[in-house]
């Protein structure tokens, strides 16, 4: 690792502050972060730890609206009886991130921040219809997520909460890369109301929706409604792991498997 | 069999240190004054170094030195050797180029060491290494073994054709006329995935020059310390034998890639006394994968020929080993010697020819890893005999026991002379629990659950405990494989034992004490096993190819002979007895015919005071030494059977249940044996389903992580059903056959035979990912349809 | 450089640290804790498993300034005198390491999955649960039984969540 300052401020707008200057980043659980930087492939000069901040943390439920702080960690999502009352396919997606070890540290905010190709909650959040609060605004999970690694945030902008309306049904499936663990295919399904979601992440370069399995699955909720509906395999992540057209097949077993698990 | 003496499932002795935190591998010793390597590497697979620029690295602050290949030569520092010679069918030798410590002219595989920056700390040495300037020519790589030989890219001028050997055995017109009265010939192209053996332990070094006794004192992550060291003087010229020590302490797993001298080890030695302080040095896991030696990658052609009842008359193959950028210190030996010597399996077969066609390619060093030639020598037969046996509609479990060896000895066609062993009772055993019987109505029932199901054998055979030294070194290698064993009894009755093998995990100080309390009715508590450095140990060949049971105990078997016969001579004299009627059991000397008896620390004390028998005739203390060369190779057998069940949706294979019976001949210890069992399944299932070395065109590493390169996990596996049937070693006193590599060798083909019986055809590659076996799938259920 | 002070294995441990010092480098190279490994730089292999807060972590993916004030146990810690944890005894008894270089951070996550699944898990929640623990050695058998075993002998012994 290269040398850094470290910073622990307690206020988000300490923290936000801090970021100002220089090449800052923001220590949330540190699970990618990290170990990216032992392999000199970052070298921010300075981290931010925002594991001081109150603010970022706690789970509730507010009418119909699951708020999550941006701070939590995997295993406390994993573990909430507000969670698994409200949304267990959330509840069990953040039980299978990473393992054990990665989920006691790991965060939901720094997850969604990252926007890793193959992570599970930006499944979670746009399969689900989720608002992700920041320090300055709300942003839709439609607009949130813009591209590999990018999101919609800005320069010194700090995710403070997730906002999760409650569906009536929901599920993820997903298929684990053997080797990493992370989604190679992961498919996030909800239905609230006459919203019918279907979300993919780990398939292609950004988490996405698929809009024919949502019309489809509009008209009936069922895994059978999916039957002969796939997604182009042109747009699909290709390596040496699993070619687009294995992707694109997984895509449709996942869905499948989400909708009938939901 | 007393509750510690052979045969017993004692808990093992080591174990108090290891889940206590206390072990001591070699990245914990750390010394007065250390300082920290860390190695600029080429990022090129193949790449002229024109020149290295160190001045911004020195620059650095806490940056001490940078060495460079020009260094070690003005030192004379030498290659690394290859230790093994092999002739071409031709009769010449070998091209075998040495392999520079620090690059001399070209890098030929991404990771070749190029420089060595030494640094106040870990940081600093890597900041330095970073800020190296190395003007590299880049050429282009070769990384496919199918391809080199045919290549413009050259990656050796002594090397034409980038072939290092070009190697037969057999009778090459006795097999064709087998072929030509055949009535039934089978093919079979595969190849066999490149592995990185990836020990939890990552390789590391402390080297550390002494001013004042001008030695060298090395810790480092070996298999055998002994053989580091002699290599190091002999070949390397770091130091002479008597100024250098090896330590290997307490070594995390080894698999065969701790065998070989590497150029970190030798560099941080011959550099502590260039700086004039200890330099340490431990790989990343990043690093581990591009520096370790890699195991397997054999491209192989095959036909096996039977007559009409299947009895098979003939078998023919053709491989092309691939031996990464240089011929690492084993690597020669593998894809013949321990490879084409097993290809007549567990079978009677009459004729064999086959031919290996060893290369270079711009990718890592490969050598032995765990089963080392022996693995690709089962993989190729237990695939082409399954696949026989399919083709002729025979049952696979009757093909085999029609041509199983049934007499023994049994002279193969390449080389070996089988011992002993029973291959009917392996497979009879192994069918009976995994109640082969009932095999179709559980594939039925899976496929009412939407799953194939599919059972796979696999009946291996190994030679281990190489030897004897005479025959091997008429085959080419360089060193003899006996083992050497002191037992130094002590003044009070407990006992030293100093081994020249090497416990990486296998349990040595458990199993080894096992042995002496059993002889000398002492308790294993008595008992201190030493082991792994060359100081304390006089010389020993080390631990690998399964041989530290079969010919590592054997030595510490006849210096205990020795040590009884003494001390039977001392007890005559204190039991004023002759030494004729003197009975040694259950730890007491006793007078045959009457109740007067000493005990054997009695007797050891008697030993060092000397004061009750004649020492112009007897001399006084007790320690005896023994050098052991086996008269044979030792051969573990037996039959592994794996179902499994694949989703075809995704592809998705599940172990479902999988038996082994292994007949390792006499067994020490089950429980420890048992383990060595299930370790190399799990990495015999690594190989057929998960690993896999990939490099691109360019040479680059695709697999260069855990991240990317799959290593068996907990959920991958099931438990094992493990049993053994016995057929004692007739070569060496105590009947052990060796246990540690059998799993290994065993398991690619059972899973890779349980998965083509699933999806109805042959077409399938190693690793069996879920997405090679989900097309293999479609594949199969088209042509179903069709 | 930011001084750190934890409690580790129930005694005080100060340091003057870089912020880039791993919590592992910390315990193995500052307090020479050398019980606890590092197998690779993916964060995958479990080798230094250590326990913070009571929770089990990765020690090599965590920066040691993130623990100030916080209370670490390894492997050194687990045992009470030369009375070894159930779990330590277990691997023992049931030959659930061979190299050993991986068994401090599996008994770690041993003992971390016992305490937060409570009871004895079934052999499919242990393997699933083994997740971010590579072994080399054993093929996970015996792990997996000293796992089991550990569990219940911890129920025994009053050991669950006792940190």
């Amino acid at each position: 690792m290269y040398e850094f300052a470290y910073h622990r401020p307690n206020s988000i707008r300490k923290a936000s502050s801090l970021s100002a200057s220089g090449e800052a980043k923001f220590l949330a659980g540190g699970q990618t972060l990290l170990p990216t930087m032992k392999q000199r492939l970052a070298s921010p000069d300075a981290l931010i730890d925002l594991a001081g901040i109150e603010a970022l943390q706690g789970i509730e439920l507010k009418g119909r609206t699951l708020h999550i702080g941006a701070m939590s960690r995997h295993a406390d999502v994993a573990s909430s009886a507000v969670v698994r009352e409200a949304i267990p396919a959330l509840a069990a997606l953040a039980g299978d991130i990473g393992d054990p070890h990665v989920r006691a540290m790991g965060t939901i905010g720094g997850s969604i921040a990252n926007n890793d190709p193959a992570a599970d909650y930006p499944a979670a959040c746009l399969g689900l219809g989720a608002t992700i609060v920041t320090n300055k605004r709300r942003i839709s999970a439609d607009d949130f997520f813009t591209d590999m690694f990018e999101t919609a945030l800005e320069e010194g902008e700090i995710i403070t909460k997730v906002l999760f309306p409650l569906p009536r049904r929901s599920a993820y499936a997903k298929f684990d890369n053997p080797a990493s663990r992370y989604a190679l295919v992961g498919v996030f399904v909800s239905k609230r109301g006459r919203d019918v979601r279907v979300a993919v992440t780990g398939a292609g370069p950004c988490v996405f929706r698929v809009a024919a399995m949502e019309d489809a699955l509009s008209k009936r909720f069922a895994a059978k409604s999916l039957d002969g509906i796939s997604v182009a395999a042109g747009d699909l992540n290709s390596d040496i792991h699993a070619s687009a057209d294995y992707r694109a097949h997984l895509v449709g077993v996942m869905a499948r498997r989400a909708v009938a698990a939901a | 069999m007393s509750n510690t003496g052979i045969g017993a499932r004692v808990a093992r002795l080591e174990d108090q240190r290891f889940i206590t935190g206390a072990g001591k591998y070699t990245d914990d010793v750390n010394v007065a004054g250390q300082t920290y390597a860390a190695f600029a590497r080429s990022e090129h697979a193949h790449a002229t170094v024109k020149s290295v620029d160190s001045k911004a690295a020195l620059a650095v602050p806490g940056v001490i030195a940078v060495f460079t290949g020009a260094d070690l030569e003005k030192d004379a520092i030498g290659p690394l050797p290859a230790g093994w010679m092999i002739h071409s069918k031709d009769g010449s030798p070998m091209n075998a180029p040495g392999h520079p410590c620090l690059v001399q002219g070209k890098a030929r595989y991404v990771g070749d060491p190029v420089a060595v920056v030494i640094g106040e700390s870990l940081a600093a040495a890597r900041a330095g290494a970073e800020a190296l300037a190395i003007d590299y020519d880049v050429h282009e790589a070769v990384t496919d073994p199918a391809k080199a030989r045919s290549s413009a890219t050259q990656l050796h001028d002594s090397a034409p054709k980038n072939t290092c050997y070009e190697w037969e055995l057999g009778d090459k017109a006795a097999t064709a006329a087998a072929f030509k009265s055949a009535k039934h010939v089978t093919k079979l192209s595969l190849s066999n995935n490149r592995l990185v053996p990836n020990p939890m332990e990552p390789r590391s070094a402390l080297g550390n020059y002494d001013a004042g006794t001008d030695s060298f004192t090395l810790y480092t992550t070996s298999q055998n310390p002994h053989v580091a060291r002699l290599v190091m003087s002999a070949f390397l010229n770091v130091a002479p034998e008597h100024k250098l020590r090896v330590i290997a302490p307490d070594v995390g797993g080894g698999f065969g890639s701790k065998i070989y001298v590497y150029p970190e080890e030798v560099v941080c030695t011959w550099a502590s006394k260039k700086v004039g302080r200890p330099i340490k040095w431990t790989a990343d896991r990043t690093e581990a994968f591009i520096t370790d030696a890699h195991g397997r990658d054999h491209v192989t052609n095959a036909e096996i020929a039977m007559d009409e009842r299947g009895k098979i008359l003939g078998l023919k193959v053709h491989t092309t080993a691939n031996l990464g950028g240089y011929p690492s210190l084993f690597a020669t030996c593998v894809p013949t010697y321990l490879y084409a010597t097993l290809l007549s399996g567990q079978y009677d077969i009459p004729a064999i020819y086959a031919e290996v066609d060893a290369v270079y390619t711009n990718t890592v060093p490969v050598d032995a890893y765990r089963g080392a030639g022996r693995p690709e020598a089962t993989f190729l037969v237990e695939r082409i005999v399954e696949i026989a046996s399919r083709e002729m509609g025979i049952d696979p479990a009757t093909f085999r026991k029609r041509n199983f060896i049934k007499k023994f000895p049994h002279q193969t066609p390449v080389i070996m002379n089988y011992d002993a062993g029973d291959y009917a009772a392996s497979l009879n055993k192994a069918c009976e629990l995994i109640d082969y019987k009932g095999f179709g109505k559980r594939r039925r029932e899976a496929a009412r659950r939407g799953k194939l199901r599919g059972i796979g054998f696999s009946c291996y055979i190994e030679a281990c405990g190489i030897a004897p030294s005479a025959a091997v070194g008429s085959l080419g290698a360089g060193v003899g494989l006996w083992e050497s064993a002191e037992v130094r009894v002590n003044p009070t009755g407990n006992v030293e034992i100093l081994t020249g093998s090497h416990s990486h995990g296998q349990g040595h100080e458990t199993t080894f004490a096992q042995l002496v309390s059993d002889r000398l009715g002492i308790g294993i508590d008595q008992v201190t096993i030493v082991h792994g450095d060359t100081d304390k140990v006089q010389f020993g060949m080390g631990t690998y190819g399964s041989r530290s049971g079969a010919v590592g105990m054997t030595a510490i078997s006849k210096a205990l002979d020795k040590v009884e016969a003494k001390a039977k001579k001392i007890a005559a004299h204190l039991l004023e007895a002759s030494e004729s009627d003197i009975e040694f059991k259950d730890g007491a000397f006793s007078v045959s015919g009457t109740d007067k008896k000493v005990t054997f620390p009695e007797v050891s004390l008697n030993a060092y005071v000397a004061h009750k028998f004649p020492s112009d005739e007897i001399e006084p203390g007790l320690k005896e030494g023994a050098f052991h060369d086996p008269s044979n190779f030792t051969f573990p057998a037996g039959c592994h059977i794996c179902e499994i069940e694949i989703d075809p949706e995704t592809g998705v294979c599940e172990i479902a249940d999988w038996v082994a019976v292994d007949d390792f001949g006499n067994v020490i210890n089950p429980m420890i044996v048992e383990g060595q069992v299930h370790g190399g399944i799990a990495q015999g299932v690594g190989q057929a389903l998960m690993e896999g070395v990939s490099y691109d065109s360019s040479g680059q590493l695709m697999t260069g992580s855990f991240m990317d390169y799959c290593m068996p996990r907990a959920d991958n596996l099931p438990s094992f059903k493990v049993d053994t049937t016995v057929t004692p070693c007739p070569s060496n006193p105590l009947g052990i056959k060796g246990c540690g590599e059998a799993g290994a060798i065993a398991s690619p083909p059972a899973v890779i035979n349980a998965i083509t019986d699933a999806i109805g055809h042959e077409n399938i590659t190693m690793p069996a990912t879920p997405q090679v076996v989900w097309q293999a799938a479609r594949q199969g259920a088209a042509r179903a349809a069709e | 450089m930011p001084k750190v002070t934890m409690t580790v294995n129930g005694k005080a441990a100060s340091a003057d640290v870089e912020p880039r010092t791993l919590l592992v480098d910390f315990l193995r190279q500052h307090l020479r804790l050398t019980g606890t490994h590092v197998g690779c730089d993916t964060s995958q292999c479990g080798a230094c498993v250590v326990h913070v807060n009571g929770r089990a972590i990765k020690a090599c993916t965590s920066l040691a300034v993130q623990w100030d004030g916080a209370s670490v146990t390894t492997i050194e810690g687990l045992a009470s005198g030369d009375a070894l944890h159930p779990m330590q005894e277990a691997f023992r008894e049931h030959h659930g390491l061979q190299c050993g270089f991986c068994t401090p951070g599996m008994i770690m996550a041993a003992v971390d999955l016992v305490n937060r699944h409570g009871g004895v898990p079934d052999e499919a929640t242990i393997r699933r649960e083994l997740e971010g623990n590579m072994c080399r050695c054993t093929g996970y058998h015996n792990i997996v039984k000293a796992i089991g075993a550990g569990a219940s002998a911890m129920q025994g012994s009053g050991k669950v969540a006792a940190e």
